[in-house]
């Protein structure tokens, strides 16, 4: 072959390498292997709003130009939040200075979180004397926009505050009053003023725009209009943060689409679900809940499958860390959604930090750690088989 | 330095038509083989330049232009056509041993127009040459000898340009020499000049990243310390075996004071860096390594996220396979090419829990390229790139195909 008719193969070769560019290129992990990504059928207008939040979620890093700090915990919300999943010993972050429903006795030393960072020349904060703490692991973000319109109807439905089926199991929903920037919901059914909260681990947070506020304010020390109160100085600022970005990453958060269960019809896995059943875990871990009306047609009266009650349960003395919010006591803790439990090591540096605190390393960890209400439960995990145990952690492992 | 984009295009037009009034054959270009055997510290001066009839000034530059289709994780943003950058060279020769060079780099996406390069010098004795103006700190080598036509690769060096910021240039002054004896050449680098400042620690990449003080136009006036960046440089060259050059660069880098007022206590920074190249006799193989170690004084209160240590470097592989007359280009060349780098950003381990700080990236690089002439090269790559976040999580995927032309003219 001549040399000239050498070029031409290769600059063909080239072209048609180049052709085929997207051939060449990484694949997209399976659509259920990854926790980001919004709900089907959002309409073009939402899908700009998505990606709006999606850019301040996931994009944007605050630095001392644009308002960090002076005290905080991260720089961002992906810091604590990557891919939308759980978080480590590394983002986990500490509240002190509640012991009961009277509220934080420690307001005036910085509470209730602890802003354990600080900028160059700035001194962080440190735990008061006298405060009892609790540490906090990121939960995952995923669906959270359909656990935003569960009603309260439905969630006062699943309590069973004086345990009236004597089944072990009470669970009671965290009233605490709303901060001035939160409307209530419609069909909210308050008592004495107070309303029933449900998101963060000791569902203290009542609705989405509630938790992204604070989590601006105290884990990243960004104003808004909503909290214009500097964790650093006490004073009111200027906001750091616009009401549209906030606006933009609320929508983010209640459009972000909910785990997909995997390996579903596994038979080990479907055998996994029914000792789930028979254990009781499911008396907390409630499988399926239901959303009501939605402008947003893709979370508008849907059934989805979270595995919780949005409820507080005493989960005994070990889990006691002497620090609490709203009306929760220091034992109590909501039960947390278990989908998206077998992707949590992809969040987490491929390995387990689950319970409130991260202190469980894997899922049977976690399981052995249920006191309180979830005693029974407990037991009846340490008392099945190994094979009965692995179908349980395969199933809990397909959410 | 950042000058206004109209009045610079506005001269650079009066410029093109001024040339237009000359008669070409009075434009001589002066063709340097810029695969020639000097140090790297030669690398400003080593370029091709124009002059026109007896003007003691002489004009040079070179442009890079890209395509590229790229994804991460099955996502894409599709075809992309990239104008990375064109650079003018402006040179005159003041007297017999004062000369002057300047490199102005225009990059669009980056909104820029750049002094990257503006000094004086005045050589006192071969081994005694005062440089002052505008300098590139002679840290590692890509950063002196960043040209886009002498690299057979659409990107620079992701170590050299993210970790290294290259082009790192700063007002200062310094002293450099060199010395021959035979095979062998020796060049030495002293500067003080500008450097860094806080936003190294505190930028919008979420890491420690050096070229954040880029953004600062103000370092060409004011050092955020007050204290001088010292830049050192030595380098070694056997011109039948290798070139190794051994770099540092460090100081202080926070703005500690201000108005006389103690803000902060003084914290350093300190660059290590040592770089290699070479070409094997037989095979004409071309080999250019660099690796770096990054140290930086990060308060402990502050966050992990901003590592205190970083390291990393890339390694190219030339290989000339064809060498002749190609489509009437006499002693064009086609070579085959392999790039590796890597980029550890935040070395150590989380004190919470004892794990390793992820936060890395390394990629490889296969490329083609073909040099019609000394002075442009056409290249095809392909990129590989793993990227871990600070987690160590399942690191992202990215690759594609860029394809793109780079010449001097
Ligand atoms: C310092 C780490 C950190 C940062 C930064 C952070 N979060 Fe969180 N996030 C947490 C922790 C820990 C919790 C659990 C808090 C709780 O239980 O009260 C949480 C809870 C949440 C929840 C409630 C999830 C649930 O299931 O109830 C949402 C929503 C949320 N964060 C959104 C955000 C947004 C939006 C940002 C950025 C503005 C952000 N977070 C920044 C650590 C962080
Ligand atoms: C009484 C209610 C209750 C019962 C019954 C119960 N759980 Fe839980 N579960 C909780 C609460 C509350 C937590 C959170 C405790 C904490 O954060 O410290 C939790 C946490 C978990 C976690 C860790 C989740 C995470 O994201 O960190 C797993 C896994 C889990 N439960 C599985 C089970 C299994 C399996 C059973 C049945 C053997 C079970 N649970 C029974 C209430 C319950």
């Amino acid at each position: 072959m001549g040399i000239k008719s050498k070029l031409i193969v290769i600059i063909i070769t080239s072209i048609s390498l180049v052709q085929a560019c997207s051939k060449f290129e990484p694949i997209t992990p399976a659509e259920d292997e990854i926790l980001d990504g919004p709900v089907e059928g959002l309409s073009f207008g939402q899908n700009r709003q998505f990606l709006a939040g999606d850019v301040a979620f996931n994009g944007e890093v605050f630095t001392s130009q644009t308002g960090l700090g002076s005290v905080f915990v991260a720089t961002s919300c992906v810091s604590c939040h990557a891919g939308d999943g759980k978080g480590t010993p590394f983002t986990t972050l500490t509240r002190f200075g509640q012991i009961d429903s009277t509220g934080n006795q420690f307001l005036h030393l910085g509470g209730p979180q602890l802003q354990n960072r600080a900028l160059p020349g700035f001194t962080p904060e440190q735990i008061p004397a006298g405060a009892t703490f609790s540490k906090f692991t990121p939960p995952a973000n995923t669906g959270l926009g359909f656990i935003e319109l569960v009603s309260d109807e439905d969630i006062l439905a699943m309590s069973d505050p004086i345990d009236a089926n004597n089944d072990g199991i009470s669970g009671v929903p965290n009233y605490a009053y709303l901060p001035t920037f939160v409307q209530p919901f419609q069909n909210a059914i308050p008592q004495n003023g107070k309303y029933i909260h449900r998101f963060g681990k000791k569902a203290s947070a009542y609705n989405l725009l509630h938790q992204t506020v604070n989590a601006y304010n105290q884990d990243i020390g960004i104003t808004s209009t909503f909290n214009p109160k500097d964790v650093y100085s006490g004073n009111n600022i200027d906001p750091e943060v616009s009401d549209l970005t906030v606006h933009n990453v609320v929508f983010y958060l209640q459009t972000l689409k909910a785990p997909i269960q995997r390996n579903r019809n596994d038979a080990e896995v479907q055998q996994g679900k029914n000792i789930f059943t028979q254990i009781k875990c499911a008396s907390c871990h409630i499988p399926s809940l239901k959303t009501g009306f939605s402008s947003v047609e893709s979370l508008s009266y849907k059934t989805f499958f979270p595995y919780t009650d949005l409820l507080l349960h005493d989960m005994g003395n070990s889990l006691d860390d002497g620090y609490t919010e709203g009306s929760a006591k220091t034992f109590e803790w909501r039960t947390p959604p278990l989908w998206g439990l077998g992707l949590s090591p992809n969040s987490q540096g491929g390995q387990y930090f689950l319970m409130h605190d991260g202190r469980a390393k894997s899922i049977e960890e976690a399981i052995m750690l249920h006191g309180g209400e979830g005693l029974q439960s407990k037991n009846n995990f340490a008392l099945l088989s190994q094979s009965e145990k692995n179908a349980l952690i395969k199933f809990l492992k397909s959410l | 330095m950042k000058i206004s984009i109209p009045f610079l295009l506005l001269a650079f037009c009066f410029s093109i038509n001024a040339n237009a009034q000359i008669d070409p054959l009075l434009l001589k270009v002066e063709p340097k083989d810029t695969t020639q055997k000097s140090l790297n510290m030669d690398a400003v001066y080593n370029r091709p330049f124009i002059t026109v009839g007896k003007l003691p000034v002489s004009l040079g530059g070179y442009v890079e232009v890209n395509w590229q289709h790229l994804g991460t994780d099955g996502v894409s943003d599709g075809h992309q056509f990239q104008f990375r950058r064109m650079t003018l060279f402006v040179a005159s020769t003041i007297s017999k041993r004062i000369k002057f060079l300047s490199e102005i780099e225009f990059e669009p996406a980056e909104k820029e127009i750049a002094i990257e390069f503006a000094a004086i010098d005045m050589e006192f004795h071969p081994l005694i040459n005062l440089r002052s103006g505008i300098i590139l700190n002679p840290i590692g080598a890509f950063n002196q000898n960043h040209d886009g036509p002498k690299w057979e690769f659409t990107d620079r060096p992701i170590s050299a340009t993210q970790m290294l910021p290259a082009t790192w240039s700063n007002a200062g002054f310094g002293l450099y020499g060199k010395h021959y004896n035979k095979n062998w050449m020796f060049g030495y680098e002293l500067y003080l000049s500008g450097g860094f400042d806080n936003s190294i620690i505190d930028n919008q990449q979420n890491k420690t990243y050096l070229p954040a003080s880029k953004q600062n136009p103000e370092r060409f006036e004011e050092i955020a310390s007050g204290i001088p960046l010292f830049t050192g440089k030595i380098a070694l060259r056997h011109s039948k075996i290798a070139e190794i050059g051994l770099s540092y660069m460090g100081g202080v880098y926070n703005k500690w004071q201000d108005d006389g007022i103690v803000i902060d206590e003084k914290r350093r920074l300190d660059v290590f860096a040592i770089d290699f190249n070479t070409t094997i006799p037989k095979s004409n193989t071309f080999i250019t390594a660099e690796w770096a170690w990054v140290a930086v004084d990060v308060p402990n209160k502050y966050t992990e996220q901003y590592g205190s240590e970083q390291m990393g470097g890339f390694i190219d592989i030339v290989q000339p396979i064809l060498k002749r007359n190609i489509f009437g280009w006499k002693d064009a060349v086609i070579n085959i090419a392999f790039r590796t780098e890597y980029v550890d950003w935040n070395v150590g381990k989380f004190t919470s829990s004892n794990t390793n700080i992820g936060e890395d990236v390394w990629s490889i690089m296969p490329a083609i390229s073909f040099r019609p002439n000394s002075l442009t090269v056409l290249r095809l790559n392909y990129r590989y790139l793993q990227q871990t976040d600070i987690l160590g999580n399942i690191p992202s995927k990215t690759g594609g195909f860029s394809f793109g032309i780079s010449s001097y003219f």
